[in-house]
């Protein structure tokens, strides 16, 4: 009786603390509302199916516990019974399976309108390089790297000489525009996530991922690393900033070429073997 | 063919014809051997009796003690980090040790623990007893396995010891990051954790192969394949499937340690790590990813499949009544430890692989929730117009239902491969695989442990503390996993040494940390309760009957209990039935044991279906 | 136990029906017609094969990066691969001296056999010294690391062989055992050495043809 009873409030509880508790997602601020839209119908079957078979168990405990003058049916099986059984849990799962697919299939397929950002990693912390205005990434390599230039741009691509080099923790992207996230790392796997944006993708060091989202509501987001990558994976994070428009070219202007950045560093390294000389 | 099958159903009508009259030696008569009994090792010294000893049932005995044992500090490490994440101001733990805990955590309780208490403890134990056999195959074999297993957990206990401490790798151990600079343990500890694994491999692959072939052809005289008891299928196929994952796993270690060791480039790619730029070149860190995850993901059904034989046998014979669909779980076992292999870049959709392999692996991932949900079907329905004891392991079998369904739902989510974009590395994900491969499995250990506790010492261990530690365990840790799926959602990430700065996590977050890590002490504490009962009902515990639970199967009809050396006596027993005859209609008892020949038990009747 | 029945006849069986309890109270508790140790090294060389093609995977995906500098050739490997053959042939004859209890040529076949796997291994480590010498190490390069690591898991295995040769050649000298178990442990023996020259033929016909 008390282990039956204990069955059906476990699972009076469970669905109580799904409606009712505090703790639900962030409000969607990309175009992946419709993950949210898979995940409630995954709630939906699951959930149904998780009150079914608790409620059967409880109800079974109740109503054949133990008895010394009773005995068990005796039935090793039903074909009948298991073949239907196997067939709805052959169609709930293909429910649950044909939009994942779906909305997979939006995820990884880019948009040609896409204006290219690149996210730059490192243990740990986070930098940003945008095309410039011919629109292409210059080419990068890890020997490359040095204080001179610390995103390691290939100095021999002209495509690299325009680009916009964002050596800070803060991002801006516009809103209503669909942006490409190109993902580098130097070092070990990241992962750029933002809560809010609900996209998630590894960076691998060696390669270059990606992923895509429009943003659609103007705000201040957190980023975080939700890749493993050491001891201060707790503290990587930056952020995120949808602007509008005007604002954001505001953001953009301040934002200096990799061939000023370059010719700057240059200059400071020989002011100071110039003070080492003295 | 048909002439015989003929002769058979006139066998049978005669047979049935005369059931009410006395039994004739006939229908018990079962053809002479053609296969000579098993030469048996016998122990000299105190040695090899007590420490070396080559008698699988002690082994297995061996293998479950030191499996719990160190399960014990894996325990005692989700205190230290639970504390540290609910009361973050305290400073409980420096960032790096919080992620060694996390990192030995996992690796104990899934390898260590799970692993080695289900195949090397329970297989030892059930295999020889339920198969008829005197002992495994090849006992001397058998000894090494384990004493390989005990220099792996020395080595990997070790790793506390060295400068720089365990590996803080997460139990992942995916390079680069496991084996750089920015990690702890990167140059000690993470080479001793490798180190221990090769030698887990190599003492399991020992192990592994004795179970194989004993249950293949040792089993007892008219024991065949489709009579075992579904705990041997499933211990027997999570050998198999641990035969061919580890290893993937043993290629994931040598090529890492080579890394490490000698400055090779197999998964290192060139990278500059903390402002230093390595000398490696080219390696690809997502081709270890592959392998660890075609290990990794066999190694969930490692340890789920003989859970779910054992569940199955605690359900059937507690409830006594016959195993619903036993063909149908057979074929379950099976298939989900074949499509196991086809199924492990699921852990990896949003690793940076080719993105068009997620179409793939989202399919056969949803698709192994159909046999997995039949197995589910089955167990309630075995409990349909049962007569169910409410003993411990039943108990215990009701929570793991509960909570495996839960896990196994939740899974349904992580799969589809959509889903798990928002998902994937948050704590919805940690929540998940504790439910469906800690709690759940755990709780069929507990079950199994209360059900073969007699058999092994031959007393029952105490009613009254086995059910304040099912209520507290089953209760409290049902208390802690299901909240943390909604953490998940919220969006807080795993792995985090701490989070409570960020905008989008209020309060009550936090509050929710606090009341976890009050259920983990909690829960925690319980398991004191159960080793104290485990221990002490050895001595003071009730002397238990013979075959206390009135089960079929082979393992308790010794004709000493607890099993002597070589289990039979003079002879191996004779095997007429499968283990499931339950209250068949007509019998005189609600049990028939396996060996017990038809003569005895006239009247029983079974319909055709 | 006579009758052979596929894996599926097998798994649809119902065990609880009274013409199916009748056929299985005959079955004699054993699968497959093979003694336990030649099951058992079938399931090892299972396993074994798994661990070497996952090394292959390994290899071919690592080879596409463009890094991979081939490595030379030696003709010594050539050489080795020559004695490794021979070996197996010596064995397959030396199975058959000792099915037909010729005991002097079995037992000198078995030496042959012993000196050859020796020979291969001491071969080996020539080979390993000659690319050191003209600077292959592990770490020059991914494709020099994997032939170090393939031919270093391989000798493993022969060491393994040679292990269980000792203790075969011994009893075989001692007379310690009956005559069909002892053929059965040559055969295992030999068997094993058919596996390992196959599993060399494959790991030298891949890095040959990369």
């Amino acid at each position: 009786m008390i282990v039956a009873l204990s069955i059906f409030l476990i699972t009076i509880g469970s669905v109580a603390f799904h409606f009712w508790s505090p703790w639900w997602w962030t409000e969607v601020a990309s175009n992946w509302g419709n993950m949210d839209d898979t995940i409630l119908l995954t709630f939906w079957i699951t959930g149904a199916v998780f009150i079914a078979i608790c409620f059967f168990v409880a109800y079974c405990v109740w109503k054949y516990s133990y008895k010394k003058d009773r005995r068990a049916e005796y039935k090793p099986e039903d074909k009948k019974l298991e073949s239907r059984l196997t067939w709805a849990t052959a169609i709930g799962v293909a429910a649950l399976l044909a939009p994942g697919l779906v909305v997979w299939n939006q995820y990884v397929t880019v948009p040609k309108d896409a204006y290219k950002v690149e996210v730059f990693a490192y243990q740990w912390g986070w930098k940003y390089r945008l095309p410039g205005e011919d629109n292409i990434l210059g080419k990068t390599d890890i020997k490359y790297i040095n204080d001179e230039n610390p995103f390691g741009l290939i100095l021999e691509d002209p495509n690299g000489k325009d680009d916009l080099l964002v050596d800070a923790q803060e991002l801006h992207v516009l809103k209503d525009r669909p942006v490409k996230f190109e993902l580098r790392t130097i070092d070990v796997l990241h992962n750029f996530y933002v809560p809010q944006f609900r996209g998630k993708m590894d960076m691998v060091p060696g390669i270059v991922t990606y992923y895509w989202l429009t943003p659609t509501r103007v705000g201040d987001f957190e980023v975080l690393c939700a890749e493993y990558c050491g001891t201060g994976h707790y503290a990587m994070r930056g952020r995120v900033i949808v602007d509008e428009e005007k604002e954001y070219k505001k953001w953009e202007a301040k934002q200096i070429t990799f061939e000023k950045m370059l010719a700057k560093n240059r200059k400071n390294d020989n002011l100071q073997l110039v003070k080492k000389d003295k | 063919m048909s002439d015989e099958y003929e002769h058979k159903l006139e066998a049978k009508s005669d047979y049935a014809g005369d059931a009410s009259s006395v039994s004739t030696p006939d229908i018990d008569a079962v053809p002479d051997a053609e296969l000579p009994d098993q030469e048996l090792y016998h122990s000299h010294s105190w040695w090899t009796t007590y420490v070396f000893s080559q008698d699988a049932k002690y082994i297995g005995i061996q293998y479950a003690l030191t499996a719990i044992g160190t399960g014990l500090l894996g325990l005692v490490l989700s205190w230290l980090m639970r504390i540290q994440l609910a009361w973050p101001g305290l400073g409980w733990l420096e960032p790096s040790s919080y992620y060694q805990f996390v990192t030995m955590h996992g690796m104990i309780m899934v390898v260590y623990l799970l692993t080695a208490l289900f195949l090397g403890g329970f297989g030892n134990l059930l295999i020889p007893l339920m198969c008829g056999a005197r002992d495994m195959a090849f006992p001397y074999v058998n000894m090494l396995s384990y004493w390989a297993f005990v220099v792996a957990v020395v080595v990997l206990l070790a790793s506390f010891f060295v400068p720089g401490g365990p590996t803080g790798a997460g139990w992942t151990l995916y390079p680069p990051q496991a084996i750089t600079a920015g990690t702890p343990g990167y140059n000690g500890g993470i080479i001793l954790m490798l180190i221990s694994l090769i030698l887990f491999v190599a003492g399991f692959t020992m192990g592994g192969l004795n179970y194989i072939i004993t249950v293949l052809q040792l089993r007892a005289r008219g024991m065949t394949l489709m009579r075992l008891p579904l705990t041997i299928w499933g211990i027997f196929t999570a050998t198999v499937l641990a035969m061919f994952a580890f290893p993937a796993l043993l290629v994931g270690c040598l090529m890492m340690t080579l890394d490490s060791l000698l400055g090779t480039s197999f998964f290192m790619p060139a990278m500059v790590s903390l402002g230093e730029t390595l000398t490696h070149e080219g390696g690809s860190p997502i081709l270890f990813q592959h392998l660890f995850w075609f290990f990794g993901h066999p190694e969930v059904y490692i340890v789920a499949l003989p859970a779910f034989g054992i569940v199955s046998d605690l359900l059937s014979v507690h409830s006594r009544k016959t195993i619903f669909g036993y063909r149908m779980m057979v074929w379950a076992i099976v298939g989900i430890g074949a499509l196991s292999f086809f199924v492990w870049a699921h852990h990896m959709y949003v690793s940076g692989m080719n993105p068009w392999f997620g179409f793939f692996f989202a399919t056969t991932t949803l698709i192994i929730a159909v046999p997995t949900a039949i197995k589910v079907y089955n167990w309630i329905l075995t409990l349909w117009r049962g007569n169910i004891v409410l003993s411990l392991p039943m108990l215990f079998s009701l929570g793991f239902i509960v909570t495996f369904l839960n896990g196994g739902l939740t899974g349904l989510f992580l799969g589809n491969v959509t889903v798990d974009v928002p998902l994937s590395d948050t704590y919805f994900v940690v929540a998940h695989f504790h439910m469906v491969m800690g709690i759940a499995p755990i709780l069929v250990v507990f079950g199994a442990i209360y059900h073969w506790y007699p058999l092994v010492t031959g007393r029952m261990m105490n009613e009254t503390l086995g059910k304040i530690h099912f209520w507290i365990t089953f209760i409290g840790s049902y208390a802690i996993y299901f909240p943390m799926h909604y953490q998940g959602f919220v969006g807080v990430p795993r792995r985090y040494y701490e989070i409570y700065d960020s905008p989008y996590i209020d309060v009550s977050t936090l509050l929710l940390n606090k009341f976890i890590t009050i259920a983990v002490l909690i829960v925690g504490a319980a398991q004191l309760l159960f080793l104290y009962n485990l221990f002490a009902s050895a001595r003071l515990g009730k002397k238990a009957e013979k075959n206390p639970w009135k089960a079929n199967s082979l393992e308790w009809q010794t004709p000493q209990m607890p099993p002597e050396h070589g289990n039979w006596g003079k002879e191996p027993p004779k095997v007429y039935r499968w283990p499931y005859d339950f209250s068949v209609p007509g019998a005189k008892e609600d049990y028939i044991p396996q060996n017990q020949p038809p003569s005895e038990i006239i009247g029983a009747k079974v319909e055709k279906t | 136990m006579s009758k052979k029945k596929s894996i599926f006849q097998l798994l649809t069986e119902k065990p609880w029906e009274q013409d199916q309890i009748e056929a299985d109270n005959e079955h004699q508790g054993q699968t497959v017609n093979l003694t336990k140790q030649k099951l058992g090294l079938r399931t090892l060389m299972a396993a074994s094969t798994v661990l070497f093609s996952l090394f292959i995977v390994a290899y071919s995906d690592r080879m596409l990066v463009h890094d991979w500098r081939n490595m030379p050739e030696p003709w010594l490997l050539w050489f080795n691969t020559g004695i490794l053959v021979i070996s197996s042939l010596v064995f397959h004859q030396t199975t058959k001296y000792a099915k037909n209890e010729f005991f002097d040529k079995t037992k000198n076949g078995l030496y042959f056999v012993g000196f050859l796997a020796y020979s291969f291994l001491i071969g080996q480590l020539i080979v390993w010294y000659q690319l050191m010498n003209t600077g292959y190490y592990a770490t020059s390069n991914v494709a020099n690391a994997f032939f170090y690591l393939f031919t270093t898991i391989h000798a493993l295995h022969i060491i393994g062989g040679i292990y269980f040769w000792g203790k075969t050649t011994s009893k075989f000298i001692k007379k310690s055992l009956k005559k069909e178990e002892i053929n059965n442990l040559i055969d295992i023996c030999a068997v094993y050495w058919h596996f390992l020259l196959a599993v060399w033929l494959v790991l030298f016909g891949l890095m040959l043809s990369s």
